[in-house]
């Protein structure tokens, strides 16, 4: 059977070209970076050089860029290593409702720590409105925190404007950029952020290797303790390959992007215009022209969506689903509650996030074997079943 | 993840359908845990001479119903009661561990039409028995609760009451799950 994917927002493919930088770290060079004699040096040149080429991604320094594990792990490290390193300023944080886990529960653990949270709402296309950001904020702020993008919904965030005005506030802006850097263009000085995560995974690199920005001078303590590296800002040796793997991801990004942006944004296009059309009762979710260009995100209503992804795996087809019993924690996603769509309809979650190599066909092929999916589940549905009782009223 | 008989049940599900002129219906399940399952039975001598269902929810919830029509058709109104979502689980090899409490219950949708059965009759509506103080319900699995506040048997959720609309919710959380209202975190 042939297999599709349709699942960048849980991991990109690795880039051949990628594998094949990484293959001599993990095989003849093989010496820790912090070694003086020359097993170390072609090592700890590799991690420079990769340093160099995800700076120039984001227009950033290399001295900027911290080496880490996970996307996690940036917005961890972000959140806790900057909310305490300015502890004595104030305790109050701004994070918007639609933040990752590893921010919201971050934050949740800081408040543990005696700070507060303020998180920001959203409007019913999942974006942020950066005047609720300046409302929030009070003279005990000491960071704000808001996503690039949404990967559950795909929604592009005013990053911009919300930092601009944290400018003026002199309150340090961190962005979670996982889901777009290497996708869209992320430039931190235009951004004007002062932190910013970004991971390997999400453009073609491999997974467990993924960078903190942190502009010059950011007061910013370590996570991790107990070792020189990074600076001093975070512990343990580098996972040389996957840091190599990172640049090497980065170098293609930075010259590949534009075209694959054009190229995959129109199939998602296709993909938002023809879907309702196809399916009744289907609502994309996310705001539709400000979105991710691989992202196309939908609620299926009377249907749930773990029912949906399996049954598309039958066929071949790798999607996701922010339907509670679709997550490991049966809860609905927290972002589409945090849009206001209800229970029963965020149940419906179903995202399409497409990588390099889709193709119009691949597209094709999804839109013809979706609708009977939808027509099938729907058959079991007892909420289809009183919709179709009520519209022959 | 899940078992082949729980693909196969997922895939091709018995007994799918509305009895028009069923002789009982139960209903368990809210969006709010993702599943919803609805029962239709038809009675003759005691029996359970035609099962249908329908379900909104996940692969485990569809599999789930789709067996326990499957095993209830033609038991005896007395053995179906006996039957329990834990032989349910057993007779589909297992669900995964998150799954046995949100989406198993096919059981409960079952003894439902049932009691809904024996109340149209005018025997003994065991349905009130079962429902607790006040009739209140867990509004994640639907099972009967002994008061507001406390542990739900059935799925073992913590649940509080909503201060301010009073409705069940899962104690713990943010907000309620039902009007979005802030929740103390006690």
């Amino acid at each position: 059977m042939k297999r599709f994917y349709f699942d960048h927002i849980a991991a990109a493919p690795l880039d051949a070209r990628v594998l094949e930088a990484m293959m001599p770290f993990l095989a003849e060079h093989f010496g820790n970076p912090q070694s003086l004699h020359s097993f170390g040096r072609p090592a700890r040149d590799a991690v420079e050089e990769a340093r160099e080429k995800v700076a120039r991604l984001v227009n950033a320094s290399a001295a900027e860029i911290h080496f880490v594990s996970s996307g996690s792990e940036a917005n961890n490290f972000a959140l806790k290593g900057m909310a305490l390193a300015r502890r004595d300023t104030g305790r109050h944080l701004v994070v918007s409702a639609v933040e990752h886990p590893s921010v919201l529960q971050a934050a949740k653990s800081l408040e543990r720590q005696g700070f507060q949270t303020t998180a920001v709402p959203v409007d019913r296309e999942g974006r942020i409105d950066p005047e609720r950001v300046a409302a929030a904020v009070t003279s005990e702020t000491v960071l704000v925190s808001v996503m690039l993008a949404n990967s559950e919904v795909g929604t592009i965030e005013p990053v911009e404007e919300i930092a601009r005005f944290c400018r003026s506030r002199k309150i340090p802006v961190h962005t979670d950029a996982v889901a777009a850097a290497g996708n869209i263009p992320v430039d931190v000085r235009a951004l004007d952020v002062d932190a910013l995560s970004l991971a390997a995974d999400r453009f073609y690199g491999p997974k467990g290797s993924a960078a903190l920005y942190a502009r010059r001078g950011t007061r910013i303590l370590p996570l991790i303790d107990g070792g020189i590296q990074e600076g001093g800002r975070r512990a343990g040796t580098e996972n040389v390959a996957g840091i190599v793997g990172l640049g090497r991801a980065a170098e293609l990004a930075a010259v590949e992007f534009d075209g694959r942006a054009a190229r995959l944004s129109a199939l998602r296009d296709r993909l938002i215009d023809a879907l309702p059309r196809r399916i009744e009762r289907v609502t994309l979710t996310g705001h539709r022209t400000r979105r991710l260009p691989y992202h196309a995100s939908f609620c299926v209503e009377f249907v749930e969506g773990e029912a949906m992804l399996l049954a598309l795996d039958l066929k071949g087809f790798a999607v996701s689903s922010g339907s509670a019993c679709a997550s490991k924690t049966l809860k609905a996603s927290h972002v589409l509650l945090a849009m206001g769509l209800d229970h029963a309809l965020a149940q419906g979650s179903l995202v399409f996030s497409l990588v390099e190599g889709t193709t119009a066909e691949d597209v094709d092929a999804l839109m013809e074997a979706f609708p009977p999916v939808v027509e099938r589940l729907r058959a079991l549905s007892p909420l289809y079943t009183q919709y179709l009782e009520e519209k022959g009223k | 993840m899940y078992t082949d008989k729980v693909m196969d049940h997922f895939q091709n599900p018995r007994n799918v359908g509305v009895l028009k002129d069923a002789d009982g219906v139960g209903k368990v399940g809210n969006p709010v845990c993702g599943d919803m399952m609805t029962f239709y039975i038809k009675v003759k001598d005691q029996k359970l001479e035609d099962v249908k269902f329908q379900t909104f929810g996940c692969g485990a919830a569809i599999a789930v119903s789709s067996i326990v029509s499957e095993m209830a058709k033609g038991m005896t109104l007395e053995e179906a009661m006996k039957l329990t979502n834990d032989r349910v689980a057993e007779e589909l090899g297992g669900l995964p561990k998150n799954k046995l409490h949100c989406s198993n219950l096919g059981a409960d949708a079952l003894h439902k039409a049932i009691e809904n059965y024996r109340t149209r009759q005018g025997e003994d509506p065991a349905v009130e028995k079962k429902k607790g103080r006040g009739g209140i319900c867990c509004p994640y699995c639907d099972g009967p609760l002994e008061g507001a506040e406390g542990l739900c048997r059935s799925c073992h959720v913590k649940l509080m009451e909503c201060p301010a609309c009073h409705k069940i919710t899962k104690a713990g959380e943010d907000t309620c799950s039902h009007c979005g209202a802030r929740l103390s975190s006690t």
